[in-house]
């Protein structure tokens, strides 16, 4: 191929970068420029380098943060998910059932994060709360405020309960795409309900699955407003997690450098994470794909 | 193996139907033989698929019986029916490779991996799938996918009749000319009944021995290939078969001669006794456009025609005719040349046909 020198073309890119410049180039680099910095005020500076950065990394209560975080994400993955596909599958296909199904489901993602919280802090109450004096009236000592084992479970029951209906939604529509004639073609081979899940309704919902784990991996990684409503983030640090620390830092201490620092960390380890999950999952297919020929 | 019987069957979408018109399949009886290659012919929405479909359980019928070999199959789940069905657009199972797919229907009855792999093996190779067999189905070419779908019909032993539900679609015209003679040649080879729906009268007549033509739920006529074309038993045989289709004129009986209009139509006496002893005001004669005579010069017992056009199809000639009310297409062959302004036609007796309330009536030509 020849090669054109002095391409004017390239001039035809510009409204693109100027677009991606303020959407987000400009705004990140102000978070670059105060991560090398300390800034005393509009006069006084001095440039630190990557000296924030190690001091964030090695900060034992960030670092418990982080892997509280991923304790967090990983097993709301885990429940949410087959939930989501369980809950699609036995979800009614057509007539008024279907309709009145979908909107009772989707009612819980309509719902506000900060008023999701101050929903489950009412319901878990233990004077006023259904659930709260339901599981003590059983004889439990249920006690958000106290024990870091039903602050747990609180926040996971309400995360599950905020966001499991956005993978059953995403897998309902993949299952209504998928032609009548397999499930036929199915009964005529005789296949057994599992086989069916197994070999047509699964792999169908792969794409949809893709896009479900991964907007679920990076809303919960960055989840704030609801375990701060709920539980303020204890008792003790239990349940403080990574966006949680961060505003303490940022607003709470008005810590810029090091802020600026763990952000950019924070970003780039959901990027990380959100990479090898999509990697991962086309490498699958892909290496099938060899495998076969 | 097994010899299919529908015995008052009928079929409707609607809870309630009232009218003919509400049923998908009328009230009919029908019999597919043991081993027989049937083509089920008709326009989109004749009731077709429906009726495929009943016969291998995915859909109840309304009334009426569906027997195999005399045993009655209605209650039975397609799972227990021994039926396989190929459709419209192949089915394949993505993740698994085509041996697998192949394998599948055997591997869920619980049959022995050896006998399977013999059987996948000897299918394959019918189908020239062999080269293919460990690769996933789902990076095949569209007729590949559909041949690994009648593929997992034939692998089963226990199979009593394979139908098809239009499964050339999505093939390309020539390869479909070569999967057709591959279906025939599997025919002969496992001696299976095979139904096959289409609305191709070519792709039916290449395939089957014998044709069933449906028409609003209804079998108008089952017979060979030659018998559609020859004597077609209702008027909608006549124009869905053969190009250009049949022509039919409205005609009745006045003083012992044939009137088409005020044209006088030359035929058998025979032939209008027969029709002045009906009660019926729907008659027509149905005559196909290649046995009609066309002259440059009277003729005895030729009818004149103006000739408003003619279509040139390489060998052969297509020529539209006036006469009276109705257009007449007469086919004529590349020889002969073609006629101007007028010409002169004449109906063959024992190609005629008599058409009461849009069945044919037989009429004795001795």
């Amino acid at each position: 191929m020849n090669k054109v020198y002095d391409n004017k073309a390239w001039w035809l890119i510009l409204p693109m970068l100027v677009l991606v410049a303020f959407s987000a180039i400009i705004p990140l680099m102000t978070v670059v420029n105060y991560s090398v910095q300390d800034v005393f005020d509009a006069n006084t500076r001095f440039f630190t380098g990557t000296e924030w950065f190690a001091q964030m990394l090695n900060d034992p209560t960030l670092q418990a943060a982080l892997l509280r975080q991923f304790a967090f994400s990983m097993t709301v993955l885990a429940i949410e998910v087959p939930l989501g596909i369980g809950i699609a599958l036995i979800m009614p296909k057509k007539g008024w059932q279907a309709s009145v199904v979908l909107i009772l489901v989707t009612l819980p993602l309509l719902i506000p994060w900060n008023v999701v919280g101050s929903i489950w802090q009412i319901f878990t109450r233990g004077d006023i709360g259904l659930m709260g004096w339901g599981l003590r009236e059983l004889g439990y000592g249920y006690n958000i405020t106290r024990s870091t084992v039903d602050a747990w479970g609180t926040i996971i029951l309400m995360d599950v309960w905020h966001w499991t209906p956005l993978i059953a939604l995403l897998c309902y529509s993949g299952l209504r795409s998928i032609p009548e004639a397999y499930y036929q073609a199915a009964r005529i081979d005789r296949a057994s309900k599992w086989s069916v899940f197994r070999y047509i309704q699964l792999p169908k919902l792969t794409n949809v699955l893709v896009i479900g784990v991964l907007l679920r991996f990076m809303h919960s990684f960055m989840i704030y407003a609801e375990p701060f409503v709920l539980t303020g983030g204890g008792p003790g640090s239990s349940t403080t997690f990574l966006s949680q620390s961060l505003t303490t830092m940022a607003i709470g201490q008005q810590d810029l450098g090091p802020s600026a620092a763990f952000s950019l960390i924070y970003f780039l380890i959901i990027l990380l994470v959100s990479w090898v999950f999509y990697t991962a999952i086309m490498n699958m297919q892909k290496e099938k794909q060899e495998e076969g020929i | 193996m097994a010899e299919i019987t529908l015995k008052t069957l009928a079929h409707s979408y609607l809870k309630n139907p009232t009218s003919p018109e509400d049923y998908a399949i009328r009230e009919m009886d029908h019999v597919w033989e043991q081993g027989g290659a049937y083509a089920l012919l008709g326009p989109s929405g004749c009731g077709k698929s429906t009726l495929l479909n009943i016969i291998s359980g995915l859909l109840q019928p309304s009334s009426g019986e569906v027997l195999f070999d005399g045993e009655l199959v209605n209650d039975l789940p397609p799972e227990q029916r021994n039926i396989a069905q190929v459709f419209q657009f192949p089915v394949i199972y993505d993740t698994m490779t085509v041996f697998d797919n192949l394998a599948f229907p055997l591997r869920n009855v619980g049959i022995d991996e050896a006998k399977i792999r013999e059987k996948v093996r000897e299918v394959a190779d019918v189908l020239e799938l062999t080269p293919q067999l460990k690769r996933k189905a789902k990076n095949l070419t569209a007729d590949e996918k559909q041949k690994v779908s009648m593929g997992r019909g034939l692998v089963r032993e226990d199979v009593s009749a394979i139908l098809f539900d239009e499964p050339l679609t999505v093939i390309d015209p020539q390869l479909k000319w070569k999967l057709r003679r591959k279906l025939k040649e599997i025919h002969r080879r496992f001696n299976i009944t095979m139904v096959y729906v289409t609305h191709d009268q070519l792709e039916a007549s290449t395939f089957a021995d014998k044709i069933a033509v449906m028409y609003e739920g209804q079998v108008v006529q089952f017979g060979t290939p030659r018998q559609l074309f020859e004597q077609p038993a209702h008027t909608f045989v006549g124009y869905f078969i053969g190009s250009p289709g049949m022509n039919f004129v409205d005609v009745r009986v006045r003083d012992g001669k044939l009137l088409s209009g005020k044209h006088v139509v030359p035929v058998d006496q025979r032939v209008c006794s027969i029709i002045a002893n009906t009660h019926s005001d729907n008659i027509k004669l149905g005559i196909r456009p290649d046995f009609i005579e066309v002259h440059d010069t009277p003729v005895d017992g030729g009818m004149e025609v103006d000739v408003v056009g003619a279509q040139d199809l390489g060998t052969y000639s297509v020529l539209s005719l006036r006469f009276g009310d109705v257009l007449l297409k007469a086919r004529i062959d590349e020889e002969q040349s073609t006629p101007k302004g007028k010409a002169f036609i004449r109906f063959p007796q024992e190609r005629i046909g008599m058409y009461v309330d849009e069945y044919r009536v037989e009429i004795n030509h001795e």
